[in-house]
């Protein structure tokens, strides 16, 4: 059963005069456990596809179902406890909260989630040494390489076991080796955890781990095709 | 400390310059306001005092209805056996009778309608300050002596001096005729016009004899040490003249309900000007913290996106600013009880206070009421309008788009 279901997605903005048509009847099915990447130009629509799914964007016309339950129906607060409990996020500029520190960052949802505070610290220390942070737990953001802040991003997405991560752009910002260390990290989470991956990106790099690439341009899904892995 | 209360403390000082400048604010407007309430509340207690210990004492005995309708027949019966029961049961408390009537004072060369005033002259100095304002001649000494203290006015317009003669007619207890001859042994200055032309006072053993009341008089003056002691003693009073039937105790507010009006109007006067400092002070706040959440717009829109509802940065909102407004409370009202404290030590005045003072036998200097009242009553205020501040700025936060929010730069 797929545990995404898009359908007949149609989102349009309104650019002065313009209108762009950001999804433009896009259907879409992801399976449990996918490594998926969306390529595609700026403004082909893959931060859009994402927002969608993640009930960030509303949607102009269309259906999202994520395990059979429909996203694009959810009022505001239950997509908040949707995003809180069963998605994680990945952007592109990282946006760690600046004044918390690595650990006390990776915290922060799991303390919204209600989880104890010696919970709390014991995972939180536990997946920043998986994601190769240790020691480094009370350093601030701004003490962080952008390899490491993107590490913390991570850890702070999959610290609660989402069974989604959408991750926009997530090595736009970081160097080939860090990129690397990055999609690794991804692709363990994948397989160990079964966690599902939806990677916007136009990096060939990060294309490159994908089990499943879909290209995307001026809103329209153009090719949607398996991929091996070397 | 909680993950909550870190990342609110944290905020504070991203930008600490701003933060220390409203503080600043707050701590300004909080030392002020501790300062200015408490010497109100001290001028207030003073003028109580100075109003009370000029003539009426704190609480009073009569006969019911007297004070509305002061009648030589509404006396009290056995008025010093009472009056010296009262003194013994309240070791504290100054106590002295009087008796009250009117009557036509003659000279030589003229004659006026004067309120008469019988009093015990051994007791009348410590609930009256009309003894210590006798500048010409002395007060009253022997309680049945034919002798009259005269306001300063009143001897101008009789032609009257230290020694001369007047003559007294009234209207006796029993309805009949009473006269008698006394002379001038004291003129005093109280400052009051009213006082000074219209007031004399007499041995309250010779008003008995010449207005023929036996051993009636009208009133019992109590005074007390502080207003804080009013309550203590007017309990006691009651216990005492309980069961004395037609006796009426009036505390101060009841004799001169006045006072408390006058004292509510400036009240209210003063919280206006205090209300244009506090609204200041709302408004800076709501500025920094505005400020505040419109610079952390992106940061807001990520956490929106993880899942977080926006109450939960709302109150994260007022959470800062509670910590503000505590430093604010916090040191201002420590700085605010040092000035009050000091003043309340040396005294405030203010140039020509105390020979104005000195003049009328009143304290010279206000001194400031440092109680937990008056030094928390201006900051609690702040402290409150500056959340009320806040709450513009975190409701905000409910109309955040999380994908608008993270477009913000």
């Amino acid at each position: 059963m797929a545990e995404i279901k898009c359908i007949d997605l149609c989102k349009t903005y309104v650019q002065g005069d313009a209108t762009i048509k950001a999804l433009d009847h896009v259907t879409l099915d992801i399976e449990q456990g996918s490594f998926i990447c969306l390529s595609g130009p700026s403004g082909s629509g893959k931060t859009t596809l994402l927002n969608a799914i993640g009930g960030l964007d509303e949607l102009d016309s269309g259906e999202i179902s994520i395990n059979d339950e429909r996203v694009d129906l959810l009022s505001k607060g239950p997509l908040a406890d949707l995003r809180l409990h069963h998605i994680g996020f990945v952007f592109q500029a990282y946006n760690l909260i600046e004044v918390l520190t690595a650990r006390e960052n990776v915290e922060f949802v799991m303390q919204v989630q209600g989880v104890s505070a010696k919970q709390r610290k014991l995972k939180s220390m536990a997946i920043l040494k998986e994601v190769g942070l240790e020691g480094m737990e009370n350093r601030r953001p701004a003490q962080l390489s952008g390899g490491q802040q993107q590490r913390v991003a991570v850890a702070r997405a999959i610290v609660s076991q989402p069974k989604l991560v959408l991750a926009d752009e997530p090595t736009a910002n970081l160097d080939s080796v860090s990129a690397a260390h990055l999609m690794e990290l991804f692709c363990e989470l994948n397989q160990n955890h079964d966690v599902t991956f939806l990677i916007a990106t136009h990096d060939e790099r990060v294309m490159r781990y994908a089990e499943r690439l879909i290209r995307m341009q001026d809103g329209k899904v153009i090719s949607d095709e398996l991929q091996i892995n070397t | 400390m909680t993950l909550n209360l870190r990342m609110a403390w944290r905020n504070l000082w991203r930008h600490s310059r701003r933060t220390w400048l409203t503080s600043t604010a707050m701590i300004f407007s909080n030392v002020l306001l501790v300062f200015m309430i408490s010497l109100q509340f001290g001028s207030y207690d003073m003028m109580i005092n100075n109003t009370l210990q000029a003539f009426s004492g704190h609480i009073q005995v009569q006969a019911k209805g007297f004070n509305d309708n002061p009648k030589m027949r509404s006396s009290v019966p056995a008025i010093l056996p009472l009056a010296d029961e009262l003194r013994g049961a309240m070791p504290g408390a100054h106590v002295a009778s009087r008796a009250t009537g009117f009557a036509l004072a003659s000279s030589e060369q003229r004659s006026f309608a004067i309120q008469l005033i019988g009093v015990q002259p051994e007791y009348e100095s410590s609930v009256s300050t009309i003894p210590g304002l006798v500048n010409q001649g002395r007060f009253l000494e022997d309680p049945y002596a034919p002798e009259i203290v005269i306001g300063a006015v009143m001897a101008r317009n009789l032609k009257v001096s230290i020694g001369d003669e007047i003559t007294l007619l009234g209207s006796g207890l029993d309805g009949s005729f009473a006269a008698g001859v006394v002379n001038v042994t004291g003129i005093f200055e109280s400052g009051s016009s009213e006082m000074d032309r219209g007031l004399a006072e007499v041995p309250l053993g010779y008003f008995q004899e010449t207005f023929f009341m036996g051993d009636h008089g009208h009133s019992i003056a109590i005074a007390v040490d502080s207003l804080d002691l009013v309550a203590a003693a007017l309990g006691q009073t009651q216990q005492r003249v309980e069961g004395k039937d037609g006796l009426a105790v009036l505390d101060w507010n009841a004799l001169h309900p006045g006072l408390k009006q006058a004292i509510q109007a400036d009240l209210s006067s003063a919280w206006f000007m205090y209300g244009v400092l506090i609204i200041l002070v709302a408004f800076s706040v709501l500025n920094t913290q505005l400020m505040s959440v419109l610079e952390r717009t992106r940061e807001f829109g990520v956490i929106t996106a993880l899942g977080v509802r926006p109450r939960k940065l709302a109150s994260l909102v007022m959470l800062e600013t509670v910590l503000m407004g505590l430093i604010g409370l916090g040191i201002g009202v420590f700085l605010g009880w040092l000035v009050a404290l000091y003043f309340n030590s040396v005294g405030f005045s203010y140039p020509g206070m105390q020979e104005v003072a000195e003049k009328f036998n009143l304290p010279g200097k206000m001194y400031p009421s440092v109680t937990v009242f008056s030094m928390m009553l201006g900051p609690s205020v702040v402290f409150l309008f500056c959340l009320l501040a806040a709450v513009y700025p975190a409701l905000r936060l409910f109309r955040l788009q999380p994908v608008e929010a993270m477009r913000a730069v």
